[in-house]
């Protein structure tokens, strides 16, 4: 292990790695491993059967949708949010700022109760939709709702640095050579903060594909109708059904990998083009 | 102590950092590294500090083969580039810090340690300072406190990388002059790596010429200034003005013009000169012979000297730089033919130039 | 440089001046819509745990937390936060300290193997265990034989968490002390100090604060996770509930008020999390101010 390393002056790199690698090993490879090892024995058949029944793909549909939607809609609601806390000053900032945290830092749980009763019928929320005869809670709406509650830290988080990182100059420049405002937000400043927005975006996604705390509550949880998949793995393990849990899970497991990989990659790209303009 | 540095080699990767570089620093010495930035300068104060290992090739401490040492037995003092100095301890904390770390049986008792951390600051000046935090200090000052700090602990050595690069002009001056004196009272054996000619030249006993991992030169500041090895120090050290001609019977041929060159200067065939800008005499007129003809381009007379600009032959630029005083009793300016009489010519053969 | 270090963004300020500037009904629509979406997302859900949970009393409220299910739910909680979160903060000063300080191939893939966890969904979390440790698991048969238990009991409840809080500190600390780079470490070593001399004397104080934020978002991630302890806890009361977990029961028990008050024990553990972040996040701009730009230069 030394022999692969640059020299350094510094101890502690061997028991450091060592202890490293042996907890990675232990608390995240071998039991995600478990989950291919498991699918790999299943078979191609029973594999398939358990992966594309109508119930899963339809609880795809719901998780892959409703998380699509609550990323995109987060992404614009987020950048307004990055925007005013960058370059307003107004009452209550602070406490904004801070509390904007807060779907990262409530536990998911009650989230979810606290959600299911405000857009419930009787809910403060649901009680002023009701004669407009929209529907939240119990309905895929109410899935919606709890995605984009969880996943709107993720893009303010990350256009928010990025935003307060642009020179005012470069604005400036725009407008003196004769941009209007709008011009200027899509020509210069969009541009500059689009891969932070799509970065978020995908982080955002990434967490609402898997969520599970704070949507069961307020989803209703009708099979075919608002059952999300991670729901789904819990019922199949409810009914003993490992090996179904199992290949379902598998493909979630995959669908977040690569996830994460291009969201690696985005933030690759975010950072090399920041090294290049500073 | 002596540093004896025998055939060092490093490579990173494809890069070759360091290729077979022997040096001796004699006790009590204070030695310049100096090299363009990347020529592997640093590489070879961290391997000398342990701070980094060679690939092959011994560094020999006061006559002891000490390549395998650890840095902590290597009793060196090692001043960083940007000080490194620990952020989150007062001035006096950071000089005591070596001395806080020794094994119990070796440390001194903290009277005496704190006795000692105060004269350290007194000797660089700063004891005023002993309850600030780094981040209050200026430039000047924290590499100062980086100085004390090493010399805490009695280093047999001492190693400073780029010492004054992350300062001012006027700082760097000072605190340069302020080194040589600190380094005439204690006689520490020093090496110090710097990109700064007029640095090395300035401050050291002896100077290392460094380029792309190789020794080109060693010696003392004069000689390498006036008598440079290699066409690469010739080109490093002060400005010079290069000319590309052949030597035939003595005489070098630049252009239509012969100048000549001393009876040991150079062997036939095509090679390359380096005049200074100072080393010039010049006669108005064409009519000079071994001389080069040339005419006056651009004048800028501020401060001492005169620096004239001047055309030679095809177009090619000469420096030229003379006392404002002798220049004005010429009653030259731009536009007038001159002749220009090098007083010294350095002659390399053209294929050093590639090495 | 400051773009390329994970900074937690606060208040950076953007100073502006006429050219630059949105005509005024345009930042009174973006400020509002800020504020709505603001206080019905965050605000109303904040306030409603809180409202539910009073709502039929102070009295009921108190009962609601003082009573045996209540108090080993809370025990339960604690337990498992303070075995995952050391272990985790060992562990994430070790993956930073060797990134971080040192130079070898497969940096970056070890760096995206632990951010696994955050990106795996907390009911898969769950799974991964009960396929090892389950009965019908790999380790089954032979934990059965010893009659040890780990699936449905304290010990899954632990390895759950643990896994889901696995990345917090390493993340916080990795770029952190890569952005501090090693130079006063090396001046430790070269003055003569061993070890952990250099790393308590040097390191531990440059990043105590990136330390603490970490442990922090650590351990309100530990104590509130849901997902992944659901799977594996099989729901036995006095014996296997979380307080999320024990919140889900009540509510679904149609004790509302109960449920509300525990979750309101894990609101204010929110808030508490996010006023400590928020002071925690001020240290560590200005500490990273310090490296980037020095005072007095």
């Amino acid at each position: 292990m030394t022999s692969v390393k640059r020299y350094s002056p510094l101890p502690g790199f061997r028991l450091a790695m060592g202890y490293t690698l042996v907890y990675l090993t232990l608390i995240v490879l071998i039991p995600l491993a478990a989950v291919g090892t498991k699918t790999l024995t299943m078979g191609w058949e029973a594999f398939w059967a358990a992966v594309s029944s109508p119930r899963v793909v339809a609880s795809y549909q719901l998780s892959f949708g409703a998380s699509l939607l609550a990323a995109a809609i987060n992404v614009v609601f987020g950048l307004i949010f990055a925007w005013v806390l960058v370059r307003y000053r107004f009452p209550g900032k602070g406490l904004i700022d801070s509390l904007v945290d807060l779907p990262f830092a409530l536990p998911t749980a009650v989230a979810g109760i606290a959600l299911a009763t405000i857009y419930s019928e009787n809910g403060p929320v649901g009680k002023l939709l009701e004669p407009w005869g929209i529907e939240i809670a119990y309905t895929p709406n109410g899935v919606l709702l709890a995605l984009v509650f969880i996943g709107l830290p993720f893009v303010v988080r990350t256009v928010q640095p990025v935003l307060g990182d642009l020179e005012k100059e470069v604005e400036e420049a725009a407008a003196g050579l004769g941009a209007s405002r709008w011009q200027t937000f899509l020509r210069i400043i969009l541009p500059h903060i689009a891969p932070a927005l799509l970065t978020g975006f995908a982080m955002a996604f990434a967490r609402a594909v898997g969520e599970y705390g704070s949507v069961i509550f307020i989803a209703g949880n009708v099979p075919m109708v608002s059952e999300i998949t991670p729901l789904l793995i819990i019922t199949k393990l409810e009914q003993y059904d490992y090996a179904g849990a199992t290949a379902v899970a598998s493909v979630m497991l995959v669908f977040s990998f690569v996830l994460l990989l291009i969201i690696n990659g985005l933030q690759g790209w975010m950072q090399n083009r920041h090294a290049k303009g500073a | 102590m002596s540093i004896a540095i025998r055939n060092i080699s490093k490579q990173f990767g494809a890069f070759k950092a360091l290729d077979d570089v022997s040096i001796d620093v004699p006790s009590g010495e204070l030695v310049a590294l100096l090299g363009p930035s990347g020529c592997g300068k640093t590489t070879l104060l961290r391997i000398i500090a342990g701070l980094d290992f060679a690939d092959s090739g011994q560094i020999v401490l006061d006559g002891d083969d000490a390549s395998a040492r650890h840095v902590r037995e290597r009793h060196v003092g090692f001043v960083f580039q940007h000080y490194a100095l620990f952020r989150h301890m007062s001035i006096a904390d950071n000089v005591a810090f070596g001395l806080r770390v020794k094994p119990r049986r070796e440390r001194l008792a903290e009277a005496d340690i704190k006795r000692r951390v105060k004269r350290l600051l007194e000797l660089v000046q700063l004891d005023w300072l002993a309850d600030r935090y780094p981040s209050q200090l200026s430039g000047g000052q924290r590499q100062r406190i980086a100085l004390a700090r090493a010399l805490a602990v009695d280093p047999k050595v001492l190693l400073l990388d780029e010492p004054f690069g992350a300062l001012d002009a006027k700082v760097r001056k000072e605190l340069r002059r302020w080194l040589r004196q600190l380094h005439d009272e204690i006689h520490v054996t020093s090496v110090f790596v710097t990109h700064d000619q007029e640095e090395a030249l300035e401050v050291s006993d002896r100077v290392v010429v460094i380029n792309k991992g190789k020794v080109e030169q060693i010696g003392t500041p004069e000689s390498v200034y006036d008598h440079p090895a290699t066409p690469f120090v010739a080109n490093f050290l002060g400005s010079v003005n290069l000319f590309h001609g052949r030597v035939e019977d003595g005489h070098l041929h630049v252009g239509n013009d012969a100048l000549a060159l001393g009876a040991s200067e150079g062997s036939d065939g095509k090679a390359v000169a380096f005049v200074r800008p100072h080393e010039f005499d010049l006669v108005p007129g064409w009519d000079e012979q071994g001389a080069l003809a040339a005419r006056i381009v651009r004048v800028v007379s501020v401060g001492p000297s005169a620096q004239i600009e001047l055309a030679h032959g095809d177009g090619k630029l000469i420096e030229v730089s003379l006392g404002r005083d002798a220049f004005r009793l010429l009653g030259l300016s731009e536009g007038d033919r001159v002749s220009l009489r090098p007083r010294h010519i350095r002659v390399f053969p053209t294929d050093a130039l590639a090495a | 440089m400051s773009a390329t270090i994970a900074l937690h963004a606060g208040s950076l300020e953007h100073a502006e001046t006429a050219s630059t500037r949105e005509p005024a009904w345009v930042r009174v629509v973006l400020i509002s819509i800020a504020l709505t979406f603001f206080a019905v997302f965050l605000l109303l859900p904040l306030g409603t745990v809180f409202a539910e949970g009073l709502r039929k009393g102070w009295a009921a409220y108190v009962a609601a937390l003082v009573n045996d299910d209540a108090w080993d739910a809370i025990k339960l909680t604690l337990i498992t936060a303070a075995i995952a979160v050391p272990l985790n903060l060992v562990f994430g000063v070790a993956a930073a300290w060797s990134i971080a300080k040192f130079e070898f191939p497969g940096k970056r893939l070890l760096i995206t193997f632990i951010d696994l966890p955050f990106s795996v969904s907390p009911v898969i979390s769950g799974l991964i265990y009960v396929l090892l440790f389950g009965a019908q698991g790999w380790f089954g048969p032979w934990l059965q034989e010893h009659d040890i238990r780990i699936i449905f009991a304290v010990p899954g409840i632990v390895l759950a968490t643990i896994f889901v809080t696995f990345p917090f500190v390493a993340r916080e600390l990795i770029p952190l002390m890569e952005a501090q780079g090693s130079e006063e470490e090396e001046a430790a070593v070269v003055l003569g100090a061993s070890g952990w001399q250099v790393f308590w004397y040097t390191t531990l104080p440059n990043i105590k604060w990136g330390l603490l934020y970490g442990v922090i978002l650590c351990n309100a991630r530990a104590m509130g996770e849901f997902g992944a302890v659901s799977v594996v806890s099989g729901h036995i009361r006095g014996q296997t509930n979380t307080m999320p977990l024990y919140v889900e029961i009540l509510y679904n028990e149609y004790n509302y008020a109960a449920a509300f008050a525990v979750a309101s024990l894990l609101a204010l553990l929110a808030i508490v999390t996010l006023a400590l972040k928020t002071l925690v996040e001020r240290q560590t701009r200005r500490q990273l101010q310090e490296i980037i730009e020095p005072s007095g230069e």
